[in-house]
């Protein structure tokens, strides 16, 4: 709730989302500019800073992809301006250089870079680990295990940052993120600070010479991590057995010790500085046992620094264990609180009563049909994939389709009748299929198609669009403009006309872009599938480079603007299984609101989940499909 | 008034399809726990798409600590849902012998089933397996009952309402009206009352 981000309530507990809380942390550290690219589960935090940016005195926007957001922020940190980076996993790999690069020039005002991960990839293409990545560019790194510290974590990053010149980085998890609980709100700083005036020798300038600083910088926080009240111990003075846990890890681990009974013989020492790690600290504690359990979310990067340490500390003599020793935790995926009982079962040999459950065996057990992922009702993606998949058919090579990241990566799957043959990154499609369309020299001549999404485009297909451009590579760029960054919340970006902050600005013509490049562009709407699957015809039997933009608004912002028309089946012209098209509405279209009436044995549609596009009424053979009312209320 | 809960935690899950407005109902359950001075959880599974996959969301309710935002496998004490095949889903993981249920018995149809792939299964089968895994299943005609008080997409608080309504739920009707009130205005604040009261009665009758 953006009331409860700004509510000047210092003592005040409010139930706060992850992301609620990380804002919140943001402000009462006085920050004065957030920039961030959306990527779940980070996108609520500048979607929140961009909503209350004039009544908190910020700036806040969406930048055009994680590379523009950090190197923004480094800018306001030049002028000592505190600042926040928001991002998730993949978009701290997209960074890489930039990061490397600042932590050797340092920063002046303090920065922050929040970096969400996403544990068994719930909405992602991966679960990278960005903790490698604090280490790798020596970057300190603070982990909360709730939504409290994930606030005060936020708020001491930046007296960090400042008295190490230093960014810093804070890493979630999914679980944090998009969880909820209680925050206690701090107190926000009546004034801000105005920028700073940069004086002719003052420099941030990323250079190897300065090399020795960045690493005094590490040394340093590792010295005031030894004594942070992020890092303690809990449990007894002897134990049998120590759990070292971080994030997510520490809540399931203090109910595992709780369900199992082992307050008294297993100790949970919880560090929330996880890089570098305080090793006087750990020493201290971990000589007082001979067992270690890791219990962190997905890579031993714990555990592995932790055998680091032992390594150089002959006094300790513990068997460790964890995601990679004695398989203690599964390799892959989140944590969950049945992982960390189970493991901890495992080394101790304790259980406990569980409440008595039932299994149905599977003969007895109701079939149930899967949930698979599709896209939404009325969505254009499914009129674009449906066309394409109808031209590649039609045509008589074999076409082949490199996908990219968006909502229209579920074309890949059966809501978009498993077209791609290849996925991999943002903006990876277009560049894949420029090495694929220059294979044609040769003999290759099967049909290669690059799809990728508006905010993709101007994330990270530019660079590939010329690249594409100048070798003049035999391909077709489909850019499937819906107007929004829809997988991750409707955030506004170059194309659309709106900043973060809720003004107005000049956008950002793909069209003229791709001109401007100069391409043979053609602009044409999915929701016309006969004329425009002549067009995507024609154009893939072209030689040379072709861009086609399919325009058409994402039905979920679509139907918050205008009256819903009325679509319904008239059974009477409906003509069942005798038709012939063998259910084309319900089974090849796929649309949710396209059901099946079994009573009647005719089509049906569900009028709680239709968005009244209109385009099944449009491909139904016998025109049984109808539409009425509806009007744009613009 | 007594802070102590019948059980502490007391776990309860709230699942659906996206969309149906699972993330908001759980969000303002919630805060009315939090804003009466208990510990209160949340915890949300939802996939990539904003829409039509499943959705479920942990919430875990204490007077003394606070607790892992998921709950272990076989503990929910409660399970509210939108969806009958989900609400069969969650409870083959999540119900004990003890666990009781409230579930919409409205369909709503995944993809397998309308390319005719799979089959729906029988409310009447569902219900059946459900009160093998669990204590007590109550089935709350919830988006119907929404769209004759004026919008299916009330469904969810109207759920909240019967949910409210159970001994076990520290808070009264007072305490998630000061909620709705907070949160929302005109139309949308009197569309939600009457259906969370609709839903209340829905137990107490």
């Amino acid at each position: 709730m953006e009331w409860m981000i700004i509510a000047n309530e210092p003592g005040k507990t409010y139930l706060m989302q992850g992301n609620e809380a990380i804002a919140r942390g943001a402000l009462e550290a006085g920050i004065r500019f957030a920039a961030a690219y959306p990527g779940s589960p980070s996108s609520e935090i500048l979607a929140m800073l961009g909503h209350v940016a004039e009544k908190a005195d910020i700036y806040a926007e969406w930048s055009t992809n994680e590379t523009c957001a950090l190197e923004a922020c480094l800018g306001a940190s030049f002028a000592k301006v505190r600042s926040l980076c928001i991002m998730k996993q993949n978009g701290v790999l997209t960074v890489g250089d930039a990061l490397h690069s600042a932590s050797l020039s340092g920063v002046r005002g303090g920065l922050v870079l929040v970096v969400a991960d996403d544990p068994s990839a719930h909405s992602s293409t991966n679960e990278f680990d960005s903790r490698h990545q604090a280490r790798a560019a020596a970057v300190p790194m603070l982990e909360p295990v709730n939504m409290q510290e994930a606030k005060d974590m936020v708020k001491w990053g930046y007296e960090l940052s400042e008295q190490l010149q230093q960014l810093v980085m804070v890493r979630t998890v999914t679980r944090i993120n998009h969880g909820r609980s209680s925050v206690t709100l701090g107190e926000l700083p009546q004034e801000k600070p105005s920028p700073a005036v940069i004086g002719e020798w003052d420099r941030m300038v990323a250079i190897n010479w300065f090399k020795d600083a960045q690493i005094a910088k590490l040394a340093q926080a590792q010295e005031i991590f030894e004594d942070s009240p992020f890092n303690w111990y809990k449990g007894p003075e002897d134990p049998d057995m120590i759990i070292v846990t971080c994030g997510t890890g520490w809540l399931y681990s203090s109910e595992a010790v709780e369900s199992l009974g082992l307050k008294d013989t297993v100790g949970i020492l919880k560090i929330g500085t996880t890089w570098p790690l305080p090793e006087k600290f750990i020493v201290k504690h971990l000589v007082k046992t001979k067992k270690v359990l890791v219990v962190e979310e997905v890579d031993p990067f714990l555990e592995q620094n932790i055998a680091n340490i032992i390594a150089y500390h002959p006094e300790l003599n513990i068997e460790l264990s964890g995601r990679q020793g004695q398989k203690a935790i599964p390799r892959n995926g989140e944590l969950n609180p049945d992982i960390v009982l189970n493991a901890l079962t495992n080394l101790t040999g304790k259980t406990f009563a569980r409440p008595e459950t039932v299994v149905i065996p599977q003969e007895e057990a109701v079939a149930l049909p899967p949930r698979e992922l599709t896209f939404c009702a009325g969505c254009p993606h499914r009129a674009s994939f449906f066309l394409l998949k109808q031209t590649l058919r039609i045509h008589e090579g074999q076409g082949v389709v490199m996908g990219d990241i968006g909502c229209y990566t579920m074309g890949g799957q059966r809501a978009g009748h498993f077209l791609y043959g290849f996925l991999c990154c943002m903006g990876g499609g277009i560049n894949a299929a420029e090495g694929l369309g220059n294979l044609s020299r040769f003999g290759f001549d099967q049909p290669v198609v690059a799809l990728a999404g508006d905010s993709t485009f101007f994330h990270s297909c530019l660079p590939g669009l010329v690249n594409a451009k100048y070798h003049d590579s035999n391909m077709l760029f489909v850019i499937l403009d819906n107007s929004a960054t829809a997988m991750t919340g409707f955030q506004p970006h170059p194309g659309i006309g709106l900043t973060a902050m809720g003004k107005a600005a000049e956008p950002v013509s793909i069209q003229k872009v791709v001109e401007a490049i100069g391409c043979q562009v053609t602009v044409a709407d999915p929701f016309d599938i006969d004329g425009t699957t002549n067009t995507v015809y024609n154009l893939i039997k072209q030689p040379g480079l072709k861009v086609l933009i399919l325009k058409q608004e994402c039905a979920t912002l679509a139907v918050r603007k205008r009256e819903k028309p009325r679509v319904w089946v008239d059974q009477d012209l409906c003509r069942g299984d005798d038709c012939g098209c063998g259910r084309f509405c319900s089974r090849v279209w796929g649309c949710p609101g396209n059901i099946w009436d079994y009573e009647a044995g005719k089509a049906k549609i569900d009028e709680v989940v239709c968005v009244g596009c209109g385009v099944c009424a449009t491909l139904c053979p016998a025109g049984a499909i109808k539409m009425e009312g509806g009007k744009a209320d613009e | 008034m007594s802070r102590e809960l019948v059980k502490d935690p007391l776990n309860i899950i709230i699942c659906g399809v996206g969309g149906q407005g699972n993330i908001l109902a759980t969000e303002l359950l919630a805060s009315a726990l939090v804003e009466k001075g208990y510990y209160a959880t949340v915890g949300e599974t939802y996939g990539a798409s904003q829409r039509g996959g499943s959705v479920m969301s942990h919430v875990r309710i204490s007077a003394s600590t606070e607790y892992g935002v998921l709950i272990p496998l076989g503990q929910a004490d409660i399970i509210v849902s939108f969806e009958p095949t989900d609400t069969l889903r969650v409870a083959r993981d999540y119900a004990n012998k003890s666990t009781l249920i409230l579930t919409d018995s409205r369909p709503n149809y995944p993809l397998g089933v309308l390319i005719g792939e799979a089959s729906y299964p029988s409310m009447d089968a569902i219900v059946a397996e459900l009160e093998k895994l669990s204590g007590q299943v109550q089935v709350i005609e919830a988006t119907n009952l929404a769209v004759e008080a004026g919008n299916s997409q009330a469904a969810n608080i109207l759920l909240m309402g019967a949910l409210t309504a159970l001994p076990s739920v520290p808070i009264d009707v007072a305490d998630y009206n000061k909620v709705l009130e907070q949160r929302f205005s005109g139309k949308a604040l009197e569309l939600n009352l009457k259906v969370f009261k609709i839903g209340y009665e829905q137990i107490k009758q």
